[in-house]
């Protein structure tokens, strides 16, 4: 393989990540408002064929993405009225919704199947594109891919660095705390699994006119990257950057399988297809194993400057979910 | 600033929780409020601050009637209140605790912040880094956050709820200290307690609450104490005495630690050598994390031992599980009752039959709610077979849990037995605690209240970063011993840090 072929590969890896992305990061945001939107794999399906329904129909990219975020807000709306309002389970409404809009994309997507449709083109950026390696890597996608990027960094800024983003933090992780605070909880909670929903509700596009290209109903391999995008939220530990490198970690892992494929010809294909999934869940015990209690008290018996050094890093890796998710919230 | 209640009136259903409450607070004065639990303080405190609308009255501040509609309006009024659980966010950092409100930048200036934090804790000598995250702090650590978050929001009004609760000695000294400076800055401090001493150290003046109604008002004459006896009378309408010490100490050894060692991730103790006899009450003294629990828990097998032997009425225990403790006649009572004690969701008969020996597959109900019956009045706990626990009072889930001790019982071990338990509940669950005591069981317990250790215990063992004292005989020491040794001083030889 020559390096080129890598390049365009891994430049591959970072446009198919894009819509996870988009569903990581619209998890990440409504969960740390306290609100788990379990519904993200029908979410997806839907949103992929609703928007690519509305672009076939209207020949327009744009109303396509905006219908994407649309379903997705929708859904998200039916979850925080659910929860927030009506004070019922977050994991039973979002389930069940996960199984209707899969159903929904399914019986409502017919029509679509197998037609062509319009496609969202590559856009290399002038200048930036001819840089060698990270040209090729970074700069010759198409829209969506930068807008992955854009989120990534927003999101990050935006929990860490804005004062509405700390309040963000607070309401998932105290509500009573930020509430006296001067937090309108519930009604920040309506808008962030809102919004957080209408970000989700963009991977379904970003799938269907863009990294696949198409609808073809059950068969458009898109049933099950929510629950993977589920998984990667809680891997991410929250952090918008860390839950990307998890996308990016997924989208690369998928990809070695294909490409170490033809020189493993002994593996079974169905190992490299499947090896991605244990490799995450191996991470994410390694990366929360500071959390055990075994490896605090072996770190007991090391120097203080070495145990300390250890500890701290272990600290910074790991996470734990804000306290109060999937907890509604009561000002008594 | 100067706080006046005028007729306040709230119900709860039929539950008439604030009686036509009249209270003046002026200016810079440090007030308590007194009584018992449900005596009326919370409610009260919950309508200054903005959590509860009252039915009827009116509250002013500087004179001034105002409308609370909201604990963050409350704090824009300038009434700031100090929760029992500080109400912070653990997994973050101090300054962005500071950062976190409604109101401000956009992109919040965070060199300007850490400053301005620094500023405060100079003035209040407090020494914390801005930085640092604040579940690495101590409780005591955590209110001083407050206390410097609601002064930088402009807070001339401070209530605190129970403030000293689950805070070493030495924290509290420093919380009365930082308090003490309020009313030379004319800050309003409104201390709810249920610890007359705590009262009797710090108060200018004194309201006490009984069953909604305010009873009565003292104020400190010029450097005399208050009359305590007027004071316990008025909150429970009778004088509610200290039993005198008792002493059940009985031949026969129960509980026998052979250098012992245990360790966890934060400190090693080492090599302890210790007996406690039958009908023995041995209190465990220290600042909170200076090894006590850890020890409390390798006794309940709850934490392995790393070297040593565990003996427990002369059977070599060493190293097994906590069930195989129990088997033996030892007990663990958490300090979180609810969350390691009980079962919330379950109902105290339930809890009985969930505690007792199952025979048969299913469950007989009559039996259970019988027993049930029986120990609600056996031990006097506020609730019907049908309550679920956590619906009950903290003293009656105390209650409740010494119920479900079984007998007979060698060993109890304690975590705070009283924590948050106003001074009948104590007295009752200390007088429940020598009944077993004199049946022939040791108990063990750690407590942040010296005067608690030194009333009821017979021995006492002082904690200082995972190093343990020589047992002290409890009549001949003092609070002031204490002190200063869970602070590191007076030991015989330096424990070494």
């Amino acid at each position: 393989m020559t390096t080129e072929m890598i390049l365009v590969g891994l430049a591959g890896v970072l446009a198919a990540a894009a819509p996870v992305i988009f569903a990581v990061i619209g998890e990440t945001i409504s969960e740390r408002a306290g609100v788990i939107n379990l519904s993200m794999n029908g979410t997806i399906l839907l949103s992929a064929m609703a928007s690519f329904g509305v672009a076939v129909t209207t020949d327009n990219l744009l109303l396509g993405f905006l219908m994407g975020m649309f379903v997705g807000a929708l859904v998200a709306l039916v979850i925080a009225f659910g929860n927030i309002t009506l004070r019922q389970s977050q994991v039973a409404i979002g389930f069940v919704l996960a199984l209707i809009c899969r159903d929904l994309s399914d019986f409502l997507g017919n029509p679509f199947v197998g037609q062509p449709g319009p496609r969202l083109p590559f856009a290399p950026i002038a200048g930036l594109a001819d840089i060698p390696v990270i040209g090729t890597l970074f700069f010759r996608q198409d829209l969506m891919t930068y807008a992955s990027y854009l989120f990534i960094i927003l999101a990050w800024v935006f929990v860490y660095k804005t004062r509405p983003g700390l309040m963000l933090q607070g309401i998932g992780e105290k509500p009573a705390a930020a509430f006296v605070r001067g937090a309108n909880v519930n009604r920040m909670r309506y808008f962030y699994t809102i919004l957080g929903g209408a970000i989700i509700g963009l991977a379904g596009p970003t799938f269907s006119l863009s990294v696949k290209a198409g609808w073809k109903g059950t068969l458009s391999g898109l049933d099950g990257i929510g629950w993977i995008a589920l998984a990667i939220t809680i891997f991410g530990g929250w952090n918008p950057l860390r839950a990307a490198f998890g996308a990016y970690l997924f989208a690369f892992l998928q990809w070695l399988g294909l490409v170490l494929q033809p020189s493993l010809p002994g593996v079974p294909s169905q190992v490299l297809q499947v090896a991605p999934f244990p490799l995450m869940i191996l991470t994410l015990l390694l990366v929360n194993i500071g959390n055990a209690e075994w490896v605090g008290r072996t770190l007991a018996a090391l120097p203080e400057p070495t145990r300390r050094f250890i500890a701290r890093g272990l600290r910074a890796m790991r996470a734990s979910p804000p306290a109060a998710l999937g907890v509604p919230f009561e000002s008594e | 600033m100067k706080v006046e209640l005028r007729g306040i009136h709230k119900y709860f259903g039929k539950n008439h929780a604030n009686d036509d409450i009249n209270l003046t607070i002026p200016s810079g004065t440090i007030q308590g409020i007194l009584g018992e639990n449900g005596a009326g303080k919370s409610t009260l405190m919950k309508i200054l601050s903005g959590y509860f609308h009252a039915d009827q009255g009116e509250i002013l501040l500087d004179g001034k009637p105002v409308k609370i509609a909201s604990p963050a309006a409350a704090l824009q009024a300038g009434v700031g209140m100090l929760h029992q659980d500080p109400l912070d966010f653990p997994p973050m950092r101090i300054i962005d605790n500071f950062l976190l409100r409604t109101s401000g930048d956009f992109f919040p200036n965070r060199k300007h912040a850490a400053q301005d934090i620094n500023l405060l804790m100079k003035e209040f000598g407090f020494s914390l880094d801005p930085e640092s995250y604040v579940d690495s702090l101590t409780v005591g650590e955590r209110q001083q956050l407050e206390i410097m978050r609601l002064l930088f929001l402009g807070a001339r009004v401070f209530i605190l709820d129970e403030p000293t609760t689950g805070i070493s000695a030495a924290q509290k000294a420093k919380l009365f200290e930082t308090l003490k400076k309020f009313p030379e800055q004319a800050i309003t401090a409104i201390f709810v307690s249920h610890k007359l001493e705590d009262v009797e150290k710090l108060c200018d003046r004194v309201a006490v609450l009984r069953q909604g109604k305010l009873v009565g008002q003292m104020e400190r004459e010029q450097g005399k104490p208050f009359d305590n006896k007027k004071l316990v009378k008025m909150m429970f309408g009778k004088e509610a005495p200290l039993a005198p010490r008792q002493a059940y100490s009985q031949e026969g050894s129960v509980l026998r630690l052979n250098d012992v060692s245990v360790e966890d991730a934060r400190l090693k103790i080492r090599n302890v050598n210790f007996e406690a006899r039958a009908g023995e009450v041995i209190g465990l003294a220290g600042m909170e994390g200076s090894g006590q629990g850890v020890f409390l828990r390798a006794c309940a097998g709850l934490i392995r031992t790393v070297g040593g032997t565990v003996q427990v009425k002369e059977k070599d225990l060493t190293g097994k599980s906590y069930h195989v403790y129990k088997n033996n006649g030892v007990e663990f009572l958490p300090a979180a009752r609810l969350e390691e004690g009980l079962v919330p969701g379950l109902s105290l008969t339930e809890h009985f039959q969930l505690a007792e020996k199952a025979e048969g597959l299913f469950i007989k109900q009559d039996v259970g709610v019988k027993l049930a019956q029986e120990r609600i009045a056996a031990f006097n706990i506020k609730g019907t077979p049908v309550s679920a626990v956590e619906s009950l009072s903290g003293g009656n889930q105390q209650r409740a849990l010494l119920s479900l001790l079984r007998t007979p019982l060698s060993l109890v071990l304690i975590e705070h037995p009283t924590r948050g338990l106003d001074i009948e509940s104590v007295i009752y669950i200390w007088s429940k605690l020598k009944e077993r005591c004199k049946q022939g069981s040791a108990i063990l317990f750690m407590s942040s209240d010296l005067d608690e250790i030194l009333q009821y215990s017979d021995r006492i063992l002082v904690f200082f970063n995972g190093k343990v004292s020589q047992p002290l005989d409890a009549e001949k020491t003092s609070v002031a011993k204490l002190g200063e040794m869970i602070g590191g001083r007076g030991w015989q030889e330096e424990p070494t840090a």
